[in-house]
C-alpha cells in the first residue's frame, strides 16, 4: 500500500501534541496536496519539501502526493513538519523503510538545498514527544544539543534530508554537508552585577534579600537616581539555581521564543525588563495564529522587572493580576487556548510623583497634590494588594557615601548564601504542605492553630488592624514577611522585632 | 516541421504503440476541432479513453507529467465532449489518461501511463 506514516509535534503554548503525518501516493499527475489546517508557513512546505528532496538526490515520485496532518482539526503552524513530510513521502514511494520512519518522531525545517534548519520550540516539542511515549526523535543537527536536554529519549541529529534517508535505510551514498548551526547562547550580563556596588541604602539591600528569600513581590518607590533599577537588577543574582523542572520550563520558554538555548539547561533564574511602552500582548503573550509567550511568561521562575511602573498603561498592568494570582498565564484565542507558566516574581519601580522629587530631602516637588495622587493611582489597588514589600528608597547623601566607605557592604555571594539558607529553612518548615516559599502560603494557614504566633508578638499588627490602619489581607502579608525575616535570621519563630520590621517593609509606601 | 513538433510526433507514435501493446484499440489520433486537439482516442474494454501525450527529450527541465496542468486537462475534458458529439454513438463511460514519454537522443524511450487523471 503506497502510504507512508510518521509523527511530528504541534505546539500550542508549551503543550505539544503528537501529529500523525500520513502521505498517500496515488497514480495521478504530479501534485502535492497538504491538508489538516496548516498555516501559511506550513503550507509552503509543499515547495520546500519538493525542492529539498530533488536537490539532496532523493527525489519524490512524479505522482500525486496527498499529505494529511492528523488530527485534522488541530491548527498546526511553523516549518517544523518539513522533515516528517519528506521522509513519509519517501517511505510511501518505497525509497526508505516505512517501518523505520513510522517509529520515529521527526522535527525540522528543510532548506531548498536539502539541509535541515534548526527550528524554535524543539525542547518543548521533544518533551511532548517523550511524554507521549516516543523513544526516538530525529531533529536537525543544529538542534541536537537542545533536544538532548530531554531525558529518556534517543535523539538523532541529522544534517540533511539525505542523511535522514540513509538513517532510515535508504540506498544512497553519504554526502558530507556543512550542518546549519543554531545561534549560540549568549551569556547574560546581569549575572555579574554585585550587591556590594550598592552604596548606602542598607534597608533596601535587606529588603532585596527578604524578597529573594521569600519570593515576595516588590514595589520600590523613590526619586530618580535613588538606585531602584540598580537594586532590581541585582535581585536575580541572589536567587538560588533553578530546580530541574523549573530549568526545563525556563529553557522551553526560551526555545519557544526563538532564543538560543545552548547545550545545557538554563539553571539561572531569568530576568525580564520590558519597556513601559509594552502592550498587554507583549507582556502576557498573544498573537492570532501562533500564540507566543510574552515577557511575563519568559520571566517565569525568575524576575519580571517593570521600571517606571506607573508609565505602563493600566490595562497592561492589570493583565498581570491573573498570573499573579494563579501562577499560570492563559491566552484565549478563537481557535485555541495556550497556557504558559507564569510564576514570576514581580518587581516594580516607580517615582513617587510625575516630577519624581516628592519626599526627597534634597529637592522640592513641583507637582500639585492631585497630579501626585493620580500618578500612583495608576497602579491599581488590586495589583498593589498583591505586592508584599512596598519600600521607599531614598537618594544617598554625601554623609552616607563617606560612611559607607568605612563599613563593609553585603556582597552578592554572602547574600545568596543567606537567601539559600533561609529558603532551605522555609522548605523544611513547610514540609508536607504544597508550598515552598513564604510568599505562597495563604494567610488562613498562618493564622491557624499550628503556626499561629503568640498574641504578644503580633500586638503591633493586631492594634493596626483594630485601628483600621491594616486590612485583613495586609495583616496576612505582614505575617508572611515576618516568617521570611525569621527564616533569614535563622530564628525558629518570628519575634515581635520581626513583625515590626515586616510592618515597616509593608507600610513604607 | 520544427524540432519540437517532430519530437512530439515521435512521442505520440511511441505512446500509441504502447497503448496497443496494453490491449487498447486506438480509434483516432490527432483529432482536431475549433477548440483544440486530442492526441489519442482509444477504447479500453467498454471505456472510451482520451489520452494526452507529453513528450520530453530528457528530464533536465522536469518530468513530462509536471507540465500537464489543470487547465490543459480541463481543455481535454471539453474536447472529449466535443468528440462524443461529433461521433454519435453510445459512450457508457469515458475517461482521460495521461502518457509521459521520455525520448533521449540515444537510448531506450520510457513510457509512463496514468489512468483517470481528471
Amino acid at each position: 500500500m503506497p502510504i507512508g506514516r510518521t509523527s511530528a509535534v504541534a505546539l500550542i503554548g508549551l503543550a505539544g501534541s503528537i501529529v500523525e503525518i500520513e502521505v498517500d501516493l496515488s497514480s495521478n499527475l504530479p501534485s502535492f496536496v497538504l491538508i489538516g489546517l496548516p498555516d501559511a508557513a506550513l503550507g509552503e512546505a509543499r515547495d520546500r519539501v519538493r525542492a529539498a528532496a530533488t536537490n539532496s538526490g532523493c527525489a519524490l515520485p512524479n505522482r500525486k502526493l496527498t499529505i494529511n496532518l492528523s488530527p485534522a482539526s488541530l491548527p498546526k503552524h511553523g516549518s517544523g513538519f518539513d522533515l516528517g513530510i519528506a521522509v513519509a513521502a519517501l517511505a510511501a514511494s518505497g525509497t526508505i523503510s516505512a517501518t523505520s520512519v513510522e517509529a520515529v518522531v521527526h522535527l525540522g525545517e528543510l532548506g531548498l538545498d536539502g539541509r535541515l534548519r534548526p527550528v524554535p520550540g524543539i525542547l518543548p516539542a521533544v518533551l511532548a514527544a517523550s511524554r507521549a511515549g516516543a523513544s526516538t526523535v530525529m531533529v536537525p543537527s543544529g538542534n541536537a544539543d537542545e533536544a538532548s536536554l530531554v531525558p529518556g529519549v534517543r535523539v538523532v541529529g541529522v544534517a540533511s534530508l539525505r542523511d535522514a534517508a540513509i538513517w532510515h535505510g535508504g540506498d544512497f551514498t553519504p554526502v558530507v554537508v556543512e550542518p546549519i548551526a543554531a545561534p549560540a547562547a549568549v551569556e547574560r550580563v546581569d549575572e555579574h552585577l554585585d550587591l556590594a556596588e550598592v552604596v548606602g541604602n542598607e534597608d533596601a539591600v535587606e529588603a532585596m534579600m527578604v524578597a529573594a528569600a521569600g519570593g515576595h513581590h516588590v514595589l520600590l518607590l523613590g526619586p530618580p537616581g535613588a538606585g531602584k533599577t540598580m537594586l532590581a537588577a541585582r535581585l536575580p543574582g541572589l536567587l538560588p539555581d533553578l530546580d530541574p523542572q523549573a530549568a526545563l520550563d525556563v529553557s522551553s520558554l526560551r526555545s519557544l521564543s526563538g532564543l538560543p538555548v545552548g547545550s545545557t539547561l538554563i539553571t539561572r533564574p531569568p530576568f525580564e525588563a520590558p519597556h513601559h511602552t509594552a502592550t498587554a500582548a507583549s507582556l502576557v503573550g498573544g498573537g492570532s495564529g501562533v500564540i507566543r509567550p510574552g515577557a511575563a511568561a519568559r520571566a517565569s521562575h525568575g524576575i519580571l522587572f517593570l521600571d517606571e511602573a506607573p508609565e505602563f498603561p493600566r490595562a497592561v498592568l492589570d493583565a498581570l493580576r491573573q498570573p499573579l494570582e494563579s501562577g499560570v498565564i492563559s491566552i484565549h484565542r478563537a481557535n485555541a487556548v495556550a497556557h504558559f507558566p507564569g510564576s514570576f516574581q514581580l518587581v516594580m519601580a516607580a517615582n513617587p510623583c510625575p516630577c519624581g522629587q516628592y519626599g526627597a530631602k534634597d529637592s522640592e516637588c513641583a507637582c500639585p497634590p492631585t497630579a501626585r495622587r493620580r500618578y500612583l493611582a495608576r497602579l491599581s489597588g488590586p495589583l498593589l494588594d498583591r505586592i508584599d514589600i512596598q519600600l521607599r528608597v531614598a537618594r544617598i547623601t554625601a554623609a552616607k557615601l563617606r560612611m559607607s566607605q568605612e563599613t563593609p557592604r553585603t556582597s552578592t555571594v554572602d547574600a545568596k548564601a543567606r537567601v539559600s539558607a533561609a529558603r532551605a529553612r522555609t522548605a523544611a518548615r513547610l514540609e508536607g504542605t504544597p508550598w515552598r516559599l513564604n510568599s505562597q502560603v495563604p494567610g488562613s494557614w498562618l493564622r491557624s492553630r499550628g503556626p499561629r504566633l503568640a498574641p504578644a508578638t503580633t500586638a503591633p499588627i493586631d492594634r493596626a488592624l483594630e485601628r483600621g490602619g491594616l486590612t485583613m489581607r495586609g495583616y496576612d502579608r505582614v505575617l508572611r514577611l515576618a516568617w521570611t525575616l525569621a527564616d533569614l535570621d535563622g530564628a525558629e519563630i518570628p519575634t515581635a522585632d520581626h513583625v515590626g520590621r515586616a510592618l515597616y517593609l509593608r507600610r513604607a509606601a | 516541421m520544427a524540432a519540437k513538433d517532430i519530437l512530439g510526433r515521435r512521442g505520440e507514435d511511441v505512446a500509441a504503440a504502447a497503448l496497443i501493446t496494453r490491449g487498447y484499440l486506438v480509434i483516432e489520433r490527432n483529432w482536431r476541432c475549433s477548440q483544440g486537439e486530442i492526441d489519442i482516442v482509444a477504447v479500453d474494454g467498454r471505456e472510451t479513453v482520451f489520452v494526452e501525450v507529453k513528450t520530453r527529450s530528457g528530464l533536465a527541465f522536469g518530468h513530462p507529467f509536471e507540465s500537464i496542468t489543470a487547465t490543459k486537462l480541463a481543455r481535454v475534458r471539453r474536447l472529449a465532449a466535443a468528440w462524443c458529439e461529433a461521433h454519435p454513438g453510445s459512450y457508457d463511460s469515458i475517461r482521460i489518461d495521461a502518457v509521459a514519454v521520455v525520448l533521449p537522443s540515444s537510448g531506450v524511450p520510457t513510457v509512463e501511463h496514468l489512468e483517470r487523471v481528471f
